[in-house]
């Protein structure tokens, strides 16, 4: 049996795999969001979900937030790669755990009547999500949350009528005062 | 009122300031501006070539052996995608080239107009950076940033596309001083207390190595004297890559040859071995280390690097120094010297046992072949090139295949940028067009290309070029009319199965030299080769040199795919009892 057919050695190592979101500073140009996603695709790593707006409009800096995983030396990479990109100022990577917020917001679609509609207004009351436009046979649900929980809500419209579903993948922020420091060795 | 320049001015005004001399290039309909207004520039010459991709090679050996950034013009569509191989070559290698390719003008993008596509985008993989430029005033800040990013760090292609419209159009020039200040270099720090740590390590090693690589030569000239002088207070063995041959002298004692998969015995066992290996700006490619889990396994490591991106990518090391490796072995060295002052006599004891194995493996000889009197061996025609060449200062470039193996075990260099071959993208085609930029940036040199029949079709055109410029560069064919190299591994690994890796028609190369107005000569037997390799050198021509060799020797040594360091195959008679596993057939 072949094992060994990547050509990243990390990957043939039993390294634990991590989910991790990585969040990339870059000059808001054309082209940019070619260059992450070429860098991602040409290299084999794994983009989960994307997130990209510009953040400051005097510097035209964008924010782009990347849900990925790879063992620890994957993602360490991953961080060197696109450091090494022109428009790219700063890079930081949040590993999914309590000591950082993460929140991404889902549109939900659900074709509903009769009794079902009392169902999922309780669901709704108890995820905390918000009806933003309802018909008599449709309903379209906001919920700002963590994945997790979007995926369960997800999970219990599915028999209720859920037709159409939008999600715009997490969104990072470390919690307290503390800021994601300029990489050092930033070189191009 | 700031005076106001075209596009095609103020192309020609930047190239000036960043002191340009040469283009290759060819022209076409997306940069006829450029080309009108290339004859008011008298101090740039263009090269015409013959084939874009040979335009980016002719740009690659002129930068690897001058060390000066490597221009390439062409056109929009088929010109731009030509250069492409070449700017891979160029990626992977870690050569400076600007290129600069003409677009359909701003209103036609997008509309699949006559000779568009999408240049940056299919060369946003293979440059460092690239640039659609689509107002005027910023062409000039774009060239200037192009040429500070090809060379800064680690060196590598860049391209600007220009489309024609601006070529015509007029806009402010901006000085490269006024718009380089504006970067920040950020230069990270050398870290004193890992070269103390690094240091120490140097001091209790018993078993040491160094390991060389490209890095060291795009360093620039000090660091190959520094490199030199770190071997000579440590008394060190030293090891180099395909890339890094000549940073330190080939005939030394204390050098061990080329490591890696054609790597010499001794160089491979002493990286398997060793109790600390010091990588000098060299990337742990995979034609070095052969199986990652088996290599080198007991020894300390030390990674010297400007990429910050090579360090653990594919071997975790134990310290590191992120920086030139000039600067960061300039340092090291200067700590060094005054912490153990006379050390490579001190420490002779103890390491001496260790230069005792590296002399019971150099006994193994290796690089030795069994010669013929009947026809040419081909590492006997590199051996008798190379004594007959030695004294000159001679260039050497390659194309890729057996022959580039057999020139780099073979052809010793003592200096710097003598040595321009396609290491990491492996471009056949790429040898000739090299040494014409080669012999434009050094005129009066000799240049050779050791070619093989295969690799030389792939852009044997480009000897028009080297006719029309008078450059009289010698191209050595070792020619076995086989794509030796495939052969080779079809030998090994495919139970002889020599699919399509035989050229059933094949031009005559004497014909063909004089076809273009060049010279050819052949040489058959062993006892005629001295007498026509001289009969090229008198030549101020350029040379076709037609060697005929045997069919089908291999290149031995070999470290086959997925074995590890000490698992090499010596020659054909060692090949039986090492036969490759099926995970090691996978492998390229």
């Amino acid at each position: 049996m072949i094992k060994h057919l990547s050509a990243y050695p990390e990957l043939n190592i039993k390294e634990k795999s991590e989910r991790h979101i990585m969040v990339v500073w870059v000059d808001n140009e054309a082209g940019v969001l070619a260059r992450i996603a070429g860098l991602f695709s040409g290299r084999g790593y794994n983009i989960e979900s994307l997130a990209v707006a510009q953040v400051d409009d005097e510097k035209h800096i964008s924010r782009i937030t990347i849900a990925t995983n790879g063992t620890k030396s994957v993602i360490h990479q991953i961080k060197a790669q696109l450091l090494k990109l022109v428009p790219v100022h700063k890079v930081a990577s949040y590993e999914v755990n309590n000591k950082s917020i993460f929140r991404e917001l889902a549109l939900l679609k659900v074709l509903v009547t009769g009794d079902k509609l009392k169902k999922v207004k309780k669901l709704c009351n108890s995820f905390k999500a918000k009806i933003l436009d309802q018909t008599k046979n449709s309903m379209i649900i906001e919920l700002n949350s963590y994945q997790e929980d979007i995926d369960k809500l997800i999970k219990s419209l599915k028999p209720l009528g859920l037709a159409s579903t939008s999600r715009t993948g997490p969104l990072a922020m470390v919690k307290g005062a503390e800021l994601k420091e300029m990489n050092k060795g930033k070189v191009i | 009122m700031t005076q106001l320049f075209t596009g095609a001015e103020i192309v020609f005004k930047a190239l000036e300031e960043h002191k340009v001399e040469f283009i290759f290039g060819y022209p076409g309909g997306a940069v006829l501006p450029l080309y009108d207004e290339l004859v008011n520039h008298k101090n740039i010459k263009h090269i015409l070539v013959r084939h874009e991709q040979g335009a980016g090679h002719a740009a690659e050996g002129y930068a690897r052996s001058s060390g000066k950034v490597g221009v390439v013009l062409v056109t929009s569509g088929p010109g731009a995608t030509n250069t492409v191989t070449a700017l891979t070559d160029a990626y992977m290698d870690s050569i400076p080239l600007v290129c600069i390719s003409g677009q359909v003008p701003t209103h036609l993008i997008g509309t699949d107009a006559f000779q568009e596509c999408d240049t940056t985008g299919i060369t946003r993989p293979c440059t460092k950076h690239n640039w659609l430029v689509k107002d005027v005033n910023n062409l000039s800040a774009i060239i200037h940033k192009a040429f500070y990013i090809a060379k800064s760090g680690r060196p590598g292609p860049v391209l600007v596309d220009i489309p024609k419209d601006i070529q015509f159009q007029k806009g402010q020039y901006q000085k490269s001083e006024y718009v380089l200040k504006k970067i920040t270099k950020e230069i990270a720090k050398i870290d004193e207390k890992e070269i103390l740590k690094i240091l120490t390590l140097i001091v209790k090693a018993k078993k040491p190595i160094i390991y060389t690589g490209g890095g060291v030569i795009n360093s620039g000239d000090k660091a190959t004297e520094l490199v030199r002088e770190f071997v000579k207070i440590t008394g060190f063995p030293i090891t180099s890559t395909l890339q890094g041959l000549g940073a330190y002298p080939g005939d030394d004692d204390k050098f061990l040859g080329m490591l890696g998969m054609h790597g010499t015995f001794e160089a491979n066992n002493a990286m398997h071995d060793c109790d600390l290996m010091i990588n000098l700006g060299a990337r742990f490619d995979d034609r070095i280390t052969g199986k990652i889990d088996k290599f080198s396994p007991n020894s300390k490591k030390i990674h010297i690097d400007i990429d910050p991106s090579s360090i653990n990518k594919i071997i975790q090391v134990d310290h590191s120094l992120v920086g030139d490796v000039g600067e960061v072995l300039s340092r090291l060295i200067s700590v060094f010297k005054k912490k153990y002052p006379n050390f490579e006599k001190s420490n002779k004891g103890n390491i001496s046992e260790w230069w005792k194995r590296i002399d019971k493996w150099r006994e193994r000889k290796s690089l030795s072949f069994e010669n013929s009197t009947k026809t040419i061996k081909p590492q006997y025609a590199v051996q008798r090139l190379y004594e007959l060449t030695k004294d000159k200062d001679t260039f050497i470039t390659t194309e890729v295949g057996q022959h580039q193996m057999w020139a780099a075990q073979h052809y010793k260099f003592n200096k710097p940028n003598r040595w321009m071959t396609s290491g990491g993208l492996g471009t056949m085609g790429y040898g000739l067009p090299a040494a014409i930029g080669v012999q434009i940036a050094n005129p009066g040199k000799l240049v050779i290309d050791i070619a093989g029949e295969a690799s030389i079709l792939m852009n044997i055109q480009e000897l028009s070029t080297a006719v029309q410029y008078r450059l009289p560069v010698k191209i050595f064919i070792i020619n076995n009319q086989y794509m030796g190299m495939v052969r080779q591994w079809q030998e090994l690994l495919h139970d002889k199965n020599y699919s399509e890796s035989y050229t059933e028609a094949l031009p005559d190369f004497v014909k063909l030299a004089e076809a273009y107005g060049a010279i050819g000569i052949r040489a058959k037997t062993p006892d005629e080769l001295d007498e026509k390799i001289k009969l090229m050198l008198q030549s101020d021509k350029p040379v076709i040199f037609d060697c005929v060799v045997d069919k089908v020797e291999n290149c031995f040594p070999m470290i086959p795919s997925g074995k590890a360091h000490n698992e090499m195959i010596l020659g054909p008679a060692d090949k039986e009892d090492k036969k490759i596993s099926e995970e090691g057939k996978v492998l390229v």
